[in-house]
């Protein structure tokens, strides 16, 4: 076991955890953030996707020794972020979720796409949101929902 | 990269023992669960009272909260149900709230006789007892304002939670509440003709949509309880092995692991490690030395059962289904007769949240949380395993991240897993998770298939002899389901074909049913994925032989009272007029199909990127009766279209060699990301005041043959073995 003074969503954590541990299960069990889903382990759904150090990043296969100083953000505070909360808005307009399990993955993901480029085409899409599996296949929406953010970011 | 695979463990289930318990407990209870879905849209839900009070909540606020007999996992049901009784309640829809029931006899379907999701009937049998519990509830309200205002009842109308009388009288229901309790449960009321709905119809956005977009709704595996500990196991590499011997030394050894232990499971054993910690709990299994005894075990290979399926396909089956001269087809000539072989592998469900369940053991009680699809089902199986009844066990039904069937089974494995963990750790919260390795190599998946057709055309381009064989595992042997096998048909491995509402003369359906030491269940549209493949393939092979458009081909060949299937098919000719102007490289694919009720026809326009299929558009068309909310009809068809594209991934199969199923994640079992699911869709649904159909599976079926259909256009070849390992 070690102990590990994480930066997460704006404010320092500490936790005691063995250091093989993925960022993903520190998320989850020891800071009670359950946004951030567990879906395969091996990185191939992209369900745990956060922000480290404002990349889009999978949670599930990163331990929490690399992680140092860097900043994560987490679905539970992307909504401060202005692209965040266009993401999110544009996500219920469009009426995006069904079964709903991959799709905190699937914003994280979308936001970073935005932040990166602010008008993203089909292919930047695909490429940017082609490691987030959606089993209920909300993929057509996702695209929409991905198009009128970026409209509404201006 | 690559994935760390060391020391991960397999897994298995043991159905037998405990199925016979199931049989004897519930025998009664399931068989009706089966019969009525064939009907299930002509017949009204038995003639139950249900009391309000199960359902609706009134809060002094003006919050309405509303009780779904359903579990969510997608379909969009905790939306569409509570707006079927707020409709006719006449409620303020900004100020409705909806939460899962628990497990009770109150919330079971009214016509499976059981609490479960299954073969799209949320909507279908529900819609009338949501409506007239809102329209009770309601015409308590009115009574309670009537007395009152001292008026009579129908000098009142609602509007939006508002009872108006005479005078310019008014009140809230939410002032209304307590008096209207008092009054009796009306037997009878009149429900609103369709022209006075203010929501049934209209398209309305999720109540869950806020919560799914911020990471606050809490699906089953996010539970966290005081005291609870995470529980994992080790299941067996082979379907029924046994621990023979486990060194856990090195596992007990990591620091916060609670207890490892040799566990009896569905078939076989497993070894069970329970610690504090997911992460702690999984290096612990991945540290266990496991020797498996295999002694007697069928260890089956899918290579040796594709042969052994193809040689049975050749001889004739149990009769499916058989109309006209079964020689017919032999007076054809040569030239005018088509003989096809298609094959199609073990297809796992790996919805997004892996399997869980919760359970806690307090001696003369226990309660459990569980993402179920067959709350009365895992009630009863968790009860029994923890030595207590159905009714000592507190059910809480939780949001499921996607399910497609495998959070209903008929010996409920993986809760039962859980309490007999649980009832080790009395007074602590068990929660068992499933790793996605467990749930791809865990069984319980599509059955394999072969099927073998002869097809003889009469002059005209028809078809006018069919003979028709199909080899597959059962669903129902050895459940409590068994006795709906009739003269050796599994109804479920022939819908679709046997059923065919194809207009062909001399018409011949069999079928094989081996059995195989591979877990099968049923996965979203059941014998329709497989069934619906090769009739909308074939159906359109000849279709191009006649050259005759395949839409008009499909109408000629259709009986005249197939309504749904005409409607379907003309909405589609008139709204993918597109598909008579193709750019270059691109080729537009056809299909058709009804099932549980509803049908469907789309057209995709593809093309081949990287030798697979791109699927840049679909246009559907789609009779569902009345659709209670279109846009939640849009929204599954959109996505049953992107999970039918699994059948047609390169990656898309569960093979075993060795009696070892040969994936383990993602990296090898690959449904369809966003690349390969069509680019868009546009639904277009047939006007209806028909009583609604479901909506979940329906989608499935079509997508694999149309895109299939396309492609044969594009290269001149026909495709007949899934999964689609190369254009």
């Amino acid at each position: 076991m070690a102990t590990f003074h994480l930066n997460i969503n704006g404010s320092e954590k500490t936790v005691d955890v063995d250091p093989s541990t993925p960022l993903l299960w520190v998320l989850r069990e020891e800071l009670k953030l359950t946004g951030t889903k567990y879906g395969c382990g091996i990185s191939a759904c992209g369900a745990c996707t956060v922000h480290v150090a404002g990349i889009a990043t999978r949670s599930c296969v990163v331990p929490v020794d690399l992680i140092g100083d860097r900043p994560i953000v987490t679905i539970e505070a992307i909504g401060k972020d202005p692209v965040g909360r266009a993401v999110q808005n544009a996500w219920i307009e469009k009426d995006v979720v069904q079964c709903g399990y991959c799709q905190s993955g699937q914003i994280m993901s979308a936001v970073a796409l935005l932040k990166d480029t602010k008008k993203p085409t089909d292919k930047n899409i695909e490429e940017s949101m082609g490691g987030n599996l959606c089993r209920c296949a909300t993929y057509v929406r996702i695209r929409e929902a991905i198009k009128r953010a970026s409209q509404q970011l201006g | 990269m690559q994935p760390a695979l060391k020391g991960e463990n397999d897994l298995s289930l043991n159905r037998r023992s405990f199925l016979q318990v199931t049989t004897a407990a519930a025998g009664g209870l399931l068989v009706s669960l089966y019969l009525p879905r064939i009907t299930s849209a002509q017949q009204p839900p038995a003639p139950k009272v249900y009391p309000p009070d199960a359902f609706i909540h009134i809060a002094t606020d003006g919050k309405i909260n509303i009780t779904v007999n359903r579990l969510e996992f997608g379909q969009g049901v905790q939306t569409s149900l509570p707006m079927v009784l707020a409709d006719e309640l006449d409620a303020d829809w900004s100020q409705v709230t909806a939460e899962l029931a628990p497990a009770a006899d109150v919330y079971k379907d009214p016509l499976f006789g059981m609490q479960m999701v299954g073969g799209s009937g949320s909507i279908a049998h529900s819609f009338q007892q949501y409506r007239e519990l809102g329209a009770k509830t309601r015409a308590m309200l009115v009574a309670a304002a009537a007395d009152r205002w001292q008026v009579a009842a129908n000098q009142c109308r609602t509007e939006n939670s508002v009872v108006y009388g005479p005078n310019n009288r008014s009140a809230r229901y939410a002032e209304l509440a307590n008096d209207a309790a008092r009054k009796p449960v009306p037997d009878k009321v009149a429900l609103k003709n369709a022209s006075e709905f203010r929501l049934i119809g209209k398209p309305v956005k999720r109540l869950d949509s806020p919560a799914k977009c911020d990471g606050s709704q809490k699906f089953g595996l996010d539970l966290d309880l005081p005291g609870m500990k995470i529980a994992v196991v080790a299941h067996p590499p082979v379907f029924g092995a046994r621990v023979k011997t486990v060194d856990d030394r090195e596992a007990r050894a990591l620091a916060g692991v609670r207890d490892v232990f040799e566990m009896p499971l569905e078939k076989g054993t497993g070894v069970a490690v329970v610690a504090d910690r997911f992460w702690t709990a999984k290096r612990a299994r991945d540290l266990l030395k496991i020797d498996w005894d295999l002694t007697g075990l069928e260890r089956p290979d899918t290579a040796e059962l594709r042969a052994k399926y193809k040689q049975l396909a050749t001889t004739t089956g149990n009769v499916a289904a058989t109309r006209g001269d079964e020689k017919a087809l032999d007076r054809i000539p040569q030239p005018n007769r088509i003989v096809a072989e298609y094959e199609f592998p073990y297809l796992a469900h790996a919805p997004m949240e892996p399997l869980n369940a919760t359970v806690n053991f307090q001696g003369d009680k226990a309660e459990a949380w569980v993402p179920s699809q067959f709350q009365t089902m895992d009630q009863m199986i968790i009860a029994q395993a923890l030595g207590l009844k159905p009714d000592q066990v507190t059910f809480h039904t939780e949001f499921a991240g996607g399910g497609f069937g495998r959070r209903a089974t008929t010996d409920s494995h993986v809760p039962k897993e859980a309490a007999v963990i649980a009832k080790r750790f009395r007074d602590t919260p068990i929660k068992l998770i499933w790793t996605r390795e467990d749930d791809v190599r865990g069984g319980y998946y599509r059955p394999m298939h072969a099927h073998r057709i002869e097809i003889g055309l009469g002059p005209d381009g028809l078809p006018s002899a069919w003979r028709h064989v199909i080899v597959g595992q059962s669903l129902l042997a050895g459940t409590p389901f068994a006795m709906m096998i009739k003269n050796g048909v599994d109804e479920t491995a022939v819908e679709g074909t046997a059923d065919t509402s194809y207009n062909i003369p001399n018409f011949h359906v069999s079928v094989h049913h081996p059995t195989v030491n591979v877990p099968v269940l049923w996965w979203r549209s059941v014998g329709h994925t497989h069934n619906a493949f090769v009739m909308e393939t074939l159906i359109d092979e000849l279709a191009t032989r006649a050259r005759v458009d395949p839409i008009a081909y499909r109408k000629k060949l259709l009986k005249a009272d197939a309504k749904k299937l005409h409607s379907v098919l003309d909405l589609l000719d008139q709204k993918s007029a597109w598909r008579k102007n193709l750019a270059a490289g691109r080729a537009v694919g056809i299909s058709s199909h009804e099932s549980f009720e509803t049908a469907v026809a789309c057209a995709v326009e593809v093309s081949i990127e990287n030798k697979r299929p791109k699927i840049h558009r679909a246009t559907v068309a789609v009779n569902c009766g009345l659709a209670v909310n279109p846009l939640s009809v849009e929204s599954q068809f959109q996505g049953g279209l992107g999970f039918g594209v699994l059948q047609l991934m390169a990656q898309g199969a569960i093979t075993l060699k060795d009696g070892r199923v040969e994936q383990r994640n993602f990296d090898a079992y690959t449904p369809a990301y966003i690349i390969d699911a069509p680019s868009a869709v546009d639904v277009h649904i047939v006007p209806s005041t028909e009583a609604p159909t479901g909506c979940g599976e329906p989608p499935v079926p079509v997508i694999s043959p149309a895109v299939v259909n396309a492609l044969s256009i594009l290269t001149g070849k026909r495709y007949r073995t899934l999964p689609l390992v190369s254009v």
